[in-house]
């Protein structure tokens, strides 16, 4: 397995790096750019010179080079002095945002905390939610539960979020008046009654997302349980006069939940990609927020920054998500 | 094997699948909003892009026969939008883009999903280059993607198919070509599963060759995360779709599509709740009656079930 | 003078009605409390020579002043200068190749330290350093030097008499940055200096106080502000992100937030969410034309590549007068305001609806004429073939390709307009461009407004300040947008004449105002009412909406829109 895992770590750096490229390339061919957003009234001469200013009368293949040179050389090394004291990275030029001239990893470290309070959360609550479900409908298959837990996630699936998102606004904010329809960023929770503004500004967000994670996950949890409930070594297990809580419990949940590992470690790299929509509803600036803003304005450092992070967290949690499969399924050998 | 037995087989299957009463509705709905918004509009002449500002903002029948003072007609018996557009005549035409962007999309993605799948799980030496593939997909923002599709091949297809056709098939192919990936992870990690069970090892000491091995014992013991991955993907295609008309990226505002009319009436929602109400119960209920067909799909294709 | 003026009029003296009330709310700084403001477009930086969208202007407007600015009526009037210098008080030389702005006495920045000469000629260094790409290098052109004549007054020289010298130095735009500040940021190095971009050091009412990108921004009253008793608010949070629907509920139905800015949404929609009554919806008109242009050169796709949309290849029936005439009375304006614009439009002829006297009396296509937009195109040899579809002699069908940008309130219009054109017999292919592309100019992309790969397309455009001089400019045949010059230029229907090139040229000579107004009209008038290159659909306004409890809140188009956040105030419970 240790061999397994350093061999797949080390097959990473050149597939992320393959990554990027094609990344790059997909954006450079991309049509927009970054003057969508400077009004018709500046003359084409000053967008030419602000393009320059920008640095996009370079080749393509040297901004690459630039780009991989300050990702991993400069930015870690940004990073390194700011714990140690040290000044390695100065004088020398990090990854800048077109749109806010700032440094790019600057701003991505301002959107992380509300991405994990609202995102995250969303994401933990959904699994919570969605395993017990499965696993109730799948044994009571066609009970009045089951019908009711299939019900809800189909919706939950098929209701957009942006349609979920403004129902609850309109009841709870507009009619009821309870809750904030906007996440305030800056808010300090350091007593009591910050924190219950905290929950109650994440409450919205974190149930819209929340409802559309378990709806999938419990789906694929119920389908996988049903799978091993029929096999034969359930029976197998039943006969041997085992109690059907241990049955379930200890047999066939385990098995069950390989296929159910796979979506939810696949599931957690979108956390970081953010929910863009229900982040706009609930004007919640997260991670989604700062990448749509960037695509919409054609900011190529951010884009593929953003991009790339999330890449590098695909390639890490489809890792983990197989390596789980060994610990869960010792019959499964990668060696 | 003769003709008569194996006719016979998928006569089970269906004596199975009829005892699934939820399939058996969820079939009967789905044959019924596909008649609906094609045999439709045959009946329901009305053209669904014609505006008619005079009639602007009429209520549906039901609240005109409940209410006293609202704004309705027979003449448009589900209401009109903000422009006077005809919201029946609209559910049909939107239901024919949607069902058929929701059904394309779903197959494309869950045939390339599960060959990639199965492929990558049963072959040990292709494993890792698709894996870091799907992984590259999953990695690629989808608006600059389209974006540059558009650009690529709009104007060639536009020119071979014409406009409607054109986008059709971009929108489609662009839907389906990121969404497979999920399917090809469940399906693999079930594959790598199932490849060390010992009916597996058994078919292969008998020197059963890969190609039967997958279709005989492999793809139908992965049906039930292909059946799920199916019933999520049509109706994250009818989503997405709605999300990329919203972006600027999907069909021109004139055709319209169920998750553009949701969109659309979204923010007149209080004031014009049987706007939101009917696109939104035509996408849900689709999707909620071919999750009950693949439910009982399944069960009926089990021969474990079907025996019973 | 038309009753929208008058009614404009009526409108701009309640604005004064309303200040004056202002002023019977003084009291010491700070007073107010906390003040709360909802841009859904989030500000990405505080600096307007590094910036020109629109929302980061308008929020560095709370903290950086300029020279002079344009009030709600669209009049300059001093900020940090004494006065406006003219010829008559002898602030701009007869030759008019200077002009000499004079600053205040004992104005001071938000730090504690005196705002000098130095500062305003640093300003001009700041923005036209090599390598710096100042979005704002267009308000300097043609300035030779700027010069302190002493720690107060300063003189700019122009290269050539210049009949509107008020580039430099007003509005929002070109603000007087702080020379200790920014002195080590010139040209290249501009991008490096974050903490300065981010929280510029100002002589506005507010001064940041943090500043998350694309976020938050928080500000705090100035305590060296030039009026003592402003700004009556002590903090101002200026969130953004969103959408427009979601920021106009915030103030209009929940009252959760005190402005919000920008409610580009369809009347229906904002009258429904101020029913609530929390709130005002607001507007205010400048120069903003939404308007269809008619490509005059043949955008067909069977063409070579790079002679698509080039002078080379005439349009097959856009050339035709009639034709256009026809396309621009068939059209019924009031209807698209009435669906997409309502307070925040009206519907006009005119490529230049403001200032007043620059605005042509032209009415002629406000009425609908179907029958006569009919007539038009059986003149012009058009005749209805059999699938409704008007065909000419050779065979040729009135096909149009439609394009513009990603809109709710875009996408309703182009409904309109192509049920109209279908109506007289004109077949139309609608198509919506993600905003980002079509606004973009990116040379590689088929999409953009100066590719024009449509037969007509539609956007808005409008000039900044008062004098039309570039915007009217544009229609001169060498700026039209080719191969050759990457598709850079800004003559996006390809006009091409001789006499209007020639009026281009008189303009730009022309000193005497009185003379220039008329010159202004009869250009508007040529590229709209005589020819119908472009069609003017919806002047429109900008609409923003505020909370019933903030008063002093005076709509400016011409300017930052913020533009006198100095003097808000609550109003009591």
């Amino acid at each position: 397995m240790l061999t397994y895992t350093l061999r797949r770590l080390l097959m990473a750096i050149p597939t992320l790096l393959f990554i990027a490229l094609v990344i790059f390339l997909l954006l450079e061919l991309a049509p927009g750019d970054p003057m969508s957003e400077i009004p018709l009234t500046v003359p084409p001469e000053v967008k030419e010179q602000m393009r320059a200013a920008l640095g996009l009368d370079q080749p393509w293949h040297i901004r690459f080079v630039l780009w991989l040179n300050q990702f991993f050389v400069v930015e870690p090394q940004v990073w390194f002095d700011h714990m140690f004291g040290t000044s390695f990275a100065e004088g020398k030029g990090r990854i800048i945002s077109f749109q806010s001239r700032g440094p790019v990893f600057d701003t991505i470290g301002e959107r992380i905390p509300q991405t994990l309070w609202v995102v995250g959360m969303s994401y933990v609550v959904g699994v919570l939610i969605a395993l017990p479900i499965g696993i109730i409908s799948a044994t009571r298959q066609y009970s009045i539960f089951d019908q009711l837990g299939t019900l809800i996630s189909m919706i939950g699936f098929s209701v957009p979020t942006f349609f979920t998102g403004v129902v609850l606004i309109e009841f709870f904010a507009v009619y009821l008046g309870w809750l904030p329809t906007i996440y305030i960023t800056t808010l300090q929770v350091n007593d009591w009654s910050s924190f219950m503004q905290q929950l109650r500004q994440m409450a919205m967000p974190v149930f819209v997302l929340a409802l559309f994670n378990a709806s999938q996950i419990s789906r694929y949890m119920r389908a996988s349980m049903l799978d091993n409930l029929s096999q034969d070594y359930v029976r197998t297990a039943r006969a041997k006069g085992m109690t059907e809580r241990v049955v379930v419990m200890k047999h066939v949940l385990r098995n069950s939940l390989i296929p159910v590992v796979t979506v939810i470690a696949l599931g957690v790299p979108s956390v970081f990609g953010g929910a863009i929509i229900t982040e706009q509803v609930f004007k919640v600036n997260g991670l989604g927020q700062l990448l749509i803003i960037a695509i919409n304005g054609n900011d190529f450092p951010m884009v593929m920054t953003l991009t790339f992070i999330f890449a590098v967290l695909i390639v890490v949690f489809n890792l983990i998500a197989d390596i789980l499969y060994g610990i869960l399924d010792p019959r499964i050998r990668y060696d | 094997m003769t003709e008569v037995k194996t006719r016979s087989q998928w006569w089970d299957v269906w004596d199975q699948f009829k005892t699934h009463k939820g399939a058996v509705i969820g079939l009967g709905f789905l044959i019924f909003i596909t008649l609906f918004v094609l045999i439709g509009p045959w009946l329901w002449t009305l053209d669904a892009g014609k505006l008619d500002v005079r009639n602007k903002d009429l209520r549906p029948f039901y609240t005109g026969l409940l209410g006293t003072d609202v704004k309705w007609a027979w003449a448009h018996p589900l209401g009109t939008d903000n422009l006077g557009r005809d919201v029946m005549a609209n559910l049909m035409a939107g239901g024919q883009i949607s069902l058929a962007v929701g059904w394309t999309a779903m197959l494309l993605a869950l045939l390339v999903g599960t060959l990639i799948g199965v492929v990558a799980g049963y072959f040990k030496r292709v494993d890792g280059l698709l894996m870091r593939f799907t992984d590259l997909v999953l990695a690629l923002p989808l608006l600059p993607l389209l974006l540059v599709m558009m650009m690529l091949f709009r104007e060639q297809l536009r020119a071979v198919f014409g406009p409607e056709t054109g986008i059709f098939i971009l929108i489609v192919s662009g839907i389906g070509i990121t969404s497979w990936m999920h399917t090809a992870r469940i399906v693999r990690g079930d594959v790598l599963a199932l490849k060390e069970r010992e009916f597996v090892l058994a078919a292969r000491s008998i020197g059963t060759p890969s190609r039967r091995m997958i279709t005989r014992h492999l793809l139908p013991n992965v049906m039930s995360p292909i059946m799920v991955s199916a019933t999520l993907g049509l109706a994250s295609a009818i989503i997405t779709e709605s999300a990329l008309s919203f972006l600027g990226l999907g069909f021109p505002s004139d055709f319209p599509t169920w998750g553009k009319l949701l969109f659309d009436s979204t923010d007149r929602m209080t004031d014009f709740p049987e706007r939101v109400v009917w696109p939104g119960l035509c996408i849900s209920l689709t999707v909620l009656a071919v999750n009950y067909i693949g439910d009982g799909l399944r069960d009926a294709l089990d021969p474990r079930i079907r025996g019973l | 003078m038309s009753l929208k003026k008058i009614l404009l009029g009526a409108t701009a003296s309640l604005a004064l009605a309303s200040m004056a009330f202002a002023d019977a709310h003084e009291g010491e700084r700070g007073r107010d409390g906390q003040l709360n403001i909802l841009y859904w477009q989030a500000v990405s930086i505080m600096n307007p020579y590094l910036s020109a969208g629109t929302k980061d202007i308008e929020a560095s407007s709370m903290v950086l002043d300029s020279l002079g600015s344009y009030d709600a009526g669209g009049t300059l009037v001093p900020d940090l200068a004494v006065e406006v210098p003219t010829i008559a008080n002898g602030g701009v030389s007869a030759d008019l190749t200077t002009i000499t702005w004079k600053l205040q006495e004992g104005l001071l920045w938000s730090d504690g330290t005196p705002v000098t000469a130095a500062d305003v000629i640093f300003s001009w260094s700041y923005c036209t350093a090599d390598g710096g790409g100042c979005s704002q290098a267009a308000k300097f052109d043609g300035v030779t030097a700027v010069e302190a004549l002493d720690d107060l007054t300063v003189k700019v020289t122009f290269a050539a008499p210049t009949a509107f010298p008020y580039g430099p130095f007003v509005g929002a735009q070109s603000p007087i940055i702080q020379a200790a500040q920014f002195a080590d940021c010139l040209g290249a190095k501009a991008p490096e200096c974050t903490e300065a971009n981010f929280g510029p050091i100002g002589t506005g009412p507010f001064m940041v106080t943090n500043f998350l990108t694309n976020d938050v921004v928080e500000f705090a009253a100035n305590p060296n502000y030039r009026d003592p008793m402003k700004p009556a608010f002590a903090t101002v949070t200026l969130k953004g992100g969103g959408d427009a629907a979601s920021s106009g509920r915030a103030v209009l139905e929940t009252g959760e937030f005190d402005y919000a800015w920008n409610l580009q949404l369809a009347p229906d929609i904002i009258n429904a969410m101020a029913e609530a009554g929390m709130g005002t919806v607001v507007s205010a008109f400048g120069t903003n034309i939404e308007r269809l242009e008619m490509n005059l050169t043949d955008p067909s796709a069977d063409l070579p590549d790079g002679e698509r949309s080039t002078l080379a290849h005439p349009h097959p029936f856009l050339t035709n007068p009639l034709v256009r005439e026809a396309l621009s009375i068939a059209i019924d304006r009031q209807l698209l305001v009435d669906v997409g614009y309502g307070p925040a439009g009206q519907s006009s002829c005119n490529l230049v609806p403001a200032p007043a006297i620059y605005a042509s009396d032209n009415t002629s296509c406000l009425t609908q004429d179907l029958e006569r937009a009919a007539a038009l195109l059986d003149e012009a040899g058009f005749t209805v073939g059999g699938d409704g579809i008007r065909v000419n002699a050779d065979g040729l069908r009135l096909s149009i390709l439609y394009q513009t940008s990603t809109n709710a309130v875009r996408q309703d219009v182009q409904a309109i307009v192509k049920d109209a054109w279908n109506s007289i017999g004109v077949e139309v292919e609608l198509r919506n461009i993600d905003a980002s592309v079509f606004f973009g100019g990116d040379p590689g992309s088929p999409d953009t407004i100066e590719r024009f790969y449509a037969d007509v397309q539609m956007y808005t455009n409008n000039f900044e300040g008062n004098d039309p001089q570039a915007y009217l400019g544009a229609y001169a045949c060498d700026k039209i947008p080719s191969a050759e010059t990457q598709w850079a230029g800004v003559n996006i229907n390809r006009v091409c004449d001789p006499v209007y090139d020639a009026m281009v040229l008189e303009y730009a000579a022309t000193t005497d105002p009185v003379a220039r107004a008329a010159l202004a009209i009869k250009m508007n008038d040529f590229v709209t009412k005589d020819s119908n290159i472009i069609i003017p659909l919806i002047y429109r306004g900008r609409v923003s909406a505020h909370s019933n409890t903030l008063g002093g809140v005076v709509m400016n188009s011409w300017d930052s829109e913020i533009w006198n956040i100095a003097d808000w105030y609550r109003i009591g419970e």
